[in-house]
């Protein structure tokens, strides 16, 4: 009924033991992995919460069987910045007041920090299509798209610096 | 229970004849849902979505086509090359959930799901896709048409796996439509794909969210291939509210809580002329 | 479990920062980014199990037995708990206590209730969930909110079929109008749909002497209370800490999973975690209340309101929870916030097997503003007179009367906000943009529309929000503050659910005594009561109370200093970071006045005294108000029914902005739920059963939905408030959804009466 398997998770080869095969890779993370940061808000997919990167592709941790992300690269938002010193995008968020309750905060990091790896300076369009699987429910969002342009600036200013 | 994550298509083949009542896992944007809240249950999974031969594509200039394998995901779909190959079918996949769902959802998911809502589906219906499937004892191919046979029920068998799909990649105008509550992340209370072939002078045109399963319209595009100038690529006013009308008709949608059955025929009737518009910009001067 | 958080680093530079006006980031921010922060949810114990709950599948049934024999043969099913179990009272509830712990006899809704488990797994809970067989005779249920005030059905609950029932006469109510106007208006019913899903994690004392619940909730003190009596326990014996909260809206301040869990935790002498699925979460807690609104306006020839005529139905569902109260809220909000003499208003809060529904958002008022607004609109055009300038000749001020003979006593700058909110530019963008993304229409990736399909719209909407509990209700909220060496301590039991009454805080401490490191001590039942964190009234109350605690901390400062320099401690103030002497040369640092010495004062703030209604709906019964005006700017696709809001322009009247970043969020996330209930949210129910109780299909705006919202905020400190602010969370979501709905009818010529407005109702 059980099987053993090792995932590879923000760099780390974690053991799972004694788990029921059909857990989701974000129940994984969560209850046996202890990296409580991935949120799990719907279990559908419909709400972004969970959002972590498997082999660099942002994908709904909820949607993922465990078992099945054997010998790929995991990385949660635990896996972003060590704790205490956030990565730009955490900063942003803070600064710009896009984080209220922040239950949505974890995922909606991990999918700007997807965005603008792909797309350093989008537009306001851009920002909206690919946070949309994003749900945040305090916000209304107009800070979140703050926070990320902040980013965007940020980034393109200092790349400006050093070139 | 087990799970089974197959790097290549033998061995994925082989782990189903093994245990024909195992189920295939792709994206997971479908069978998760199921398992995490318990409507259902499974003993043996095999995952199929790093399976090298389902992630591949090709398209044959001479034939005209383009290969997709089953593991392409709607994030794939959506951007060139393939964008340029199956314009529709990347306007779909953009309607498809969230960039996280695009990401993983593959077009074997969507195809063997078989919802009469999947938003790749009103696209190969109309581009008339041939669907390949395989197992140890072989392979064979299914028309899109009749590879479901009920809502969430396909001719699959046990052991079966949907490798792939192949369309024809067309010179004339292909289109896709869907109707949603939402800008975002909506399954479709209606939905609509067109493919105009001006060298076969066909018209062709799938709806997707209204009836059983995936339904064509024949009236509809017997109206318009009769109606539209090939030449000239234009169709009359006239022609064009005949072809919303038939379009509506060949619509069987029921009321539930998504929606209603007359909403989504009168859906169905505005998205088949807008349409048929976009594919034929200039109108002829007959008479409104 | 609830670590003690710093409230901001210290600011090493000269330049003060983090003071009341200043936008500091929050303190838990940065935890919350990185994924630190611990939700209820994410709370667990050594040797925890996990709970789960049975619940009914019928919307009215009575219960012929119970069998839990095979789920007790499931191997790590450790309890089973039905309402034979219930140790103290077996009914709980804010206002009246008619709700089952668990349903004994009777199960009045889809998803009472009715066993619970405690087990080593969640999947050996949902096994033996299924394994407990329950014989129901399953009744006819009662779904019309009509039939429950007409008395054509039999009592479905001891207390009978109706709440509450309230009429409101004032005035000479033969007064007949030149100008008349009315209809019906409906409004579906909505969710709160916060993200955190309801969680909470009980630890037993040893031997079952009491119990410790960490659970996100809007009142811990009033959970205790209620959850003691259950367990049969003193109040002292159940000890709250605020487990993480993500969202609240109303939602979490009646009792869910609270006597559950510590139920399970007890039976089984072990720590026991309960987490909702989002199902569940739709099922188990109360909703924003269904209604149906008639108005009738009478007015003048120039648009005048000489007399009102209302009637409400608001449908509470199967249990009271805060109804009665939502009920006052809407009926005496009838007529907005125009002046009106003359009014005749009948309203029913009634109960029906549908979902229960109590507190959210706006609370009754986002009825009432519903049907007020589409009022206005109509007699707008009756009187032919734009919308703007109805709403300005009627507008309220202060001194002028409710229909309930309140004097409205607060800063009411009614015509201010709608003037400031008409100054707001529109929309510079063309339908569709001026870029061609898709998304920028409506239908947006569908591709549904091309430009030439498109109406434009625009809509007005303003609202009046009471703040603060009403009826007589003695309201106070306290707080602790301890100051030892310029580092100040506060205390409190304020849930903090994301709106940043955190931050609010510190600030009030830094501001007050004039010191940068404010330290949060954890938020539970320790201390007095806060009150709860809803009716827009923590950063009034317990704003109230810590900076009634900070000033008093400050008098025993002056006082020693004062008496070591030998000044009178009245001459005393602080500048900046250091006390000085107003009226000669004495000047030293907060941090260095008082060596090693602890100051520490406990404050209660009381909002004033208010009264109830007598039988005629007189009386002053609310506590304060505040305004706010929104337009809105939307593009329609007439033919498919589709609805992109391009622009929400508000002003809103706020006292004084405490954190200007933070009302900002306040407003914007408060359009975000008004926009939602305008255009897509509703939880529908068919026979008394939820067809969509996921977010598959209960639609939440994206970002891809939401508009861009432009803000004026109207700052006139209101002297009734102690720190001039009003309360800023709930007038967002009053008057945006008439905004939207005035702007669609604004671009199809259509009635619109209902919302959610879907896209049927755009089309036929």
């Amino acid at each position: 009924m059980n099987q053993i398997y090792t995932l590879r998770v923000n760099g780390d080869d974690r053991e799972v033991r004694d788990a029921w095969v059909g857990e989701s890779l974000l129940y994984v993370l969560r209850e046996r992995l202890g990296l409580m940061g991935s949120k799990g808000a719907c279990e559908q997919g419909e709400c972004g919460s969970c959002s972590v990167l498997v082999d660099d592709e942002l994908v709904c941790g909820c949607l993922v069987l465990a078992a099945s992300a054997t010998g790929q690269q995991i990385v949660t938002i635990e896996g972003i910045a060590p704790v205490g010193i956030p990565s730009d995008v955490q900063q942003a968020f803070v600064d710009a007041g896009a984080v209220q309750c922040g239950f949505c905060t974890p995922g909606l990091i991990m999918a700007t920090h997807a965005l603008l790896d792909r797309s350093p300076e989008p537009t306001e369009y851009e920002i909206r299509e690919e946070l949309s699987g994003n749900v945040c429910r305090c916000t209304g969002y107009g800070r979140i798209i703050d926070a990320v342009q902040r980013v965007s600036v940020s980034r393109r200013a200092a790349a400006e610096v050093t070139s | 229970m087990s799970v089974t994550v197959a790097y290549t298509l033998d061995d994925a083949l082989e782990s189903l004849a093994a245990d024909p009542s195992a189920i295939v896992l792709a994206g997971g944007t479908d069978l998760m849902v199921a398992l995490n809240s318990g409507h259902r249950r499974a003993d043996a999974i095999v995952c199929v979505k790093r399976v090298s031969e389902l992630r591949s594509w090709r398209h044959d200039p001479d034939a005209g086509t383009l290969r997709i394998g089953a593991a392409m995901t709607y994030s794939e779909l959506m951007d060139d090359p393939l964008a340029g190959f199956a314009p529709a079918l990347a306007q779909a996949a953009r309607t498809v959930g969230s960039p996280q769902i695009r990401n993983a959802a593959t077009i074997g998911g969507n195809i063997g799901t078989a919802s009469p809502a999947g938003d790749g589906l009103p696209v190969l219906s109309a581009l008339e896709a041939v669907v390949h499937v395989a197992s140890t004892s072989g392979h064979r191919d299914v028309a899109f048409a009749d590879f479901a046979i009920a809502p969430k029920r396909t001719v699959l068998q046990p052991g079966e796996l949907i490798t792939g799909v192949t369309i024809p990649v067309l010179s004339g105008f292909q289109g896709y439509s869907k109707v949603g509550v939402r800008n975002a992340m909506v399954i479709a209370t209606a939905s609509a794909c067109l493919v105009v072939d001006p060298v076969g002078r066909s018209v062709r045109l799938a709806l997707g969210s209204v009836g059983p399963l995936i339904l064509r319209a024949p009236e509809a595009e017997a109206i318009a291939s009769a109606a539209i100038d090939f030449e000239a690529n234009t169709i009359g006013p006239a022609a064009i509210r005949a072809f919303g009308e038939a379009a509506g008709a060949a619509a069987r949608p029921i009321d539930d809580h998504r929606s209603s059955a007359a909403y989504r025929r009168r859906a169905i009737e505005v998205l088949a002329r807008r349409l048929i518009t976009r594919a034929c910009p200039s109108i002829t001067g007959e008479p409104s | 479990m609830s670590p003690t958080v710093a409230a901001g680093a210290a600011v090493a530079t000269g330049v003060l920062s983090g003071r009341l006006g200043d936008s500091p980031p929050r303190p838990d921010g940065v935890a919350k980014a990185q994924g630190s922060f611990e939700f209820s949810g994410d709370l667990t114990a050594d040797g925890v199990l996990w709970g789960a709950t049975l619940r009914s599948p019928h919307p009215y049934a009575r219960i012929v037995s119970i069998d839990l024999s095979a789920a007790w043969k499931i191997a790590g099913v450790e309890a089973i708990v039905t309402a034979a179990d219930v140790p103290g009272v077996p009914t709980y509830g804010l206002i009246s206590q008619d709700q089952p712990v668990f349903a004994a006899e009777f199960v009045r809704f889809v998803g009472e209730p009715v066993a619970a488990v405690a087990a080593d797994h969640p999947e050996t809970c949902r096994r033996a969930l299924q394994a407990i067989v329950v014989v129901y005779e399953v009744l006819e249920p009662l779904t019309d909110p009509e039939r429950s005030l007409d008395g054509s059905f039999p009592p479905i609950h001891p207390d009978g079929n109706v709440f509450r029932q309230q009429r409101i006469v004032r005035g000479d109510t033969t007064l007949t109008g030149d100008v008349v106007v009315e209809a019906e208006y409906e409004i579906g019913m909505q969710d709160q749909a916060f993200l955190g899903l309801e969680a909470a994690l009980a630890i037993p004392d040893p031997g079952g002497a009491g119990v410790e619940l960490h659970v996100a909730t809007q009142w811990l003190h009033e959970d205790q209370h209620q959850i003691a009596a259950c367990l049969g326990l003193a109040d002292s014996q159940v000890r709250l800490t605020l487990g993480g909260v993500g969202g609240a809206f109303g939602a979490r301040e009646d009792i869910s999973l609270q006597v559950h869990t510590c139920l399970l935790a007890l039976r089984t002498g072990r720590p026991v975690r309960i987490a909702y699925s989002r199902e569940e979460s739709f099922l188990g807690h109360v909703h924003r209340h269904p209604a149906r609104i008639w108005m009738r306006h009478h007015a003048n020839t120039d648009g005048t309101i000489v007399k009102i005529e209302a009637r409400f139905v608001l449908d509470g569902g199967a249990y009271a929870s805060t109804s009665s109260a939502v009920l006052i809220n809407a009926v005496t909000h009838t007529q907005g916030p125009y002046k009106c003499e003359n009014a005749v208003v009948d309203g029913w809060a009634v109960r029906t097997n549908n979902l229960p529904c109590g507190a959210m958002r706006g609370f009754g008022v986002v009825q009432a503003c519903f049907a007020h607004e589409g009022q206005m609109d109509r007699l707008a055009e009756a009187c032919g007179l734009d919308p703007v300038e109805i709403r300005l000749r009627n507008a309220m001020e202060t001194g002028d009367r409710l229909i309930t003979g309140q004097v409205i006593e607060n800063v009411a700058p009614v015509a201010r906000c709608i003037r400031e909110t008409a100054a707001l530019p529109l929309p510079d963008e063309p339908v569709g943009g001026r870029d061609g993304d898709p998304m920028r229409l409506p239908g947006g990736a569908g591709l549904t529309a091309d430009r030439s399909h498109i109406r434009r719209g625009i809509g007005w909407g303003v609202g009046i929000k009471n703040l603060m509990y009403s009826e007589g209700f003695d309201d106070f909220a306290t707080a602790r503050c301890t100051l030892l060496d310029g580092v100040v301590s506060l205390k409190f039991a304020t849930s903090e659910v994301g709106q940043g009454f955190v931050t609010i805080a510190a600030q009030i401490a830094r501001s007050v005594l004039g010191v940068d490191d404010v330290v949060l001590e954890p938020i539970d039942t320790t201390i007095g009561s806060a009150g709860s964190t809803s009716a827009s009234r923590q950063t009034w109350m317990s704003g109230g109370a810590v900076d009634g605690a900070c000033r008093l901390v400050r008098e025993q400062l002056f006082a020693h200093v004062g008496a070591i320099h030998g000044v009178e401690p009245l001459r005393l103030g602080i500048d900046g970071r250091d006390v000085i002497d107003t009226m000669g040369e004495l000047r030293v640092s907060v941090a260095d006045a008082a060596h090693g010495i602890t100051f520490q004062e406990t404050f209660e703030h009381h909002h004033r005294p208010t009264e109830e209604l007598d039988e005629n709906g007189q009386g002053s019964c609310h506590t304060a108000f505040a305004f706010v005006a929104h337009r809105a700017v939307v593009d329609v696709d007439p033919d498919l029914g589709l609805v992109k809001v391009v622009q929400i322009a508000t002003a809103q009247d706020v006292g004084r902005a405490l954190n200007p970043l933070s009302v900002l969020g306040q407003i914007e996330g408060g359009i975000a739920q008004g926009v939602g209930l305008a255009v897509m949210e509703e939880i529908i129910q068919i026979d008394g059963r939820v067809r969509n109780a996921n977010f598959t299909d209960y639609l939440l705006p994206t970002m891809l939905d939401m508009p861009d919202v432009v803000v004026s905020l109207i700052e006139e400190p209101d002297p009734m408030a102690p720190l001039g602010a009003k309360g800023v969370g709930e007038p967002p979501c009053i008057s945006s959804t008439p905004a939207v709905v005035a702007a669609i009818r604004d671009a199809i010529g259509k009635a619109l009466t209902r919302v959610p407005v879907r896209p049927s109702d755009i089309v036929f």
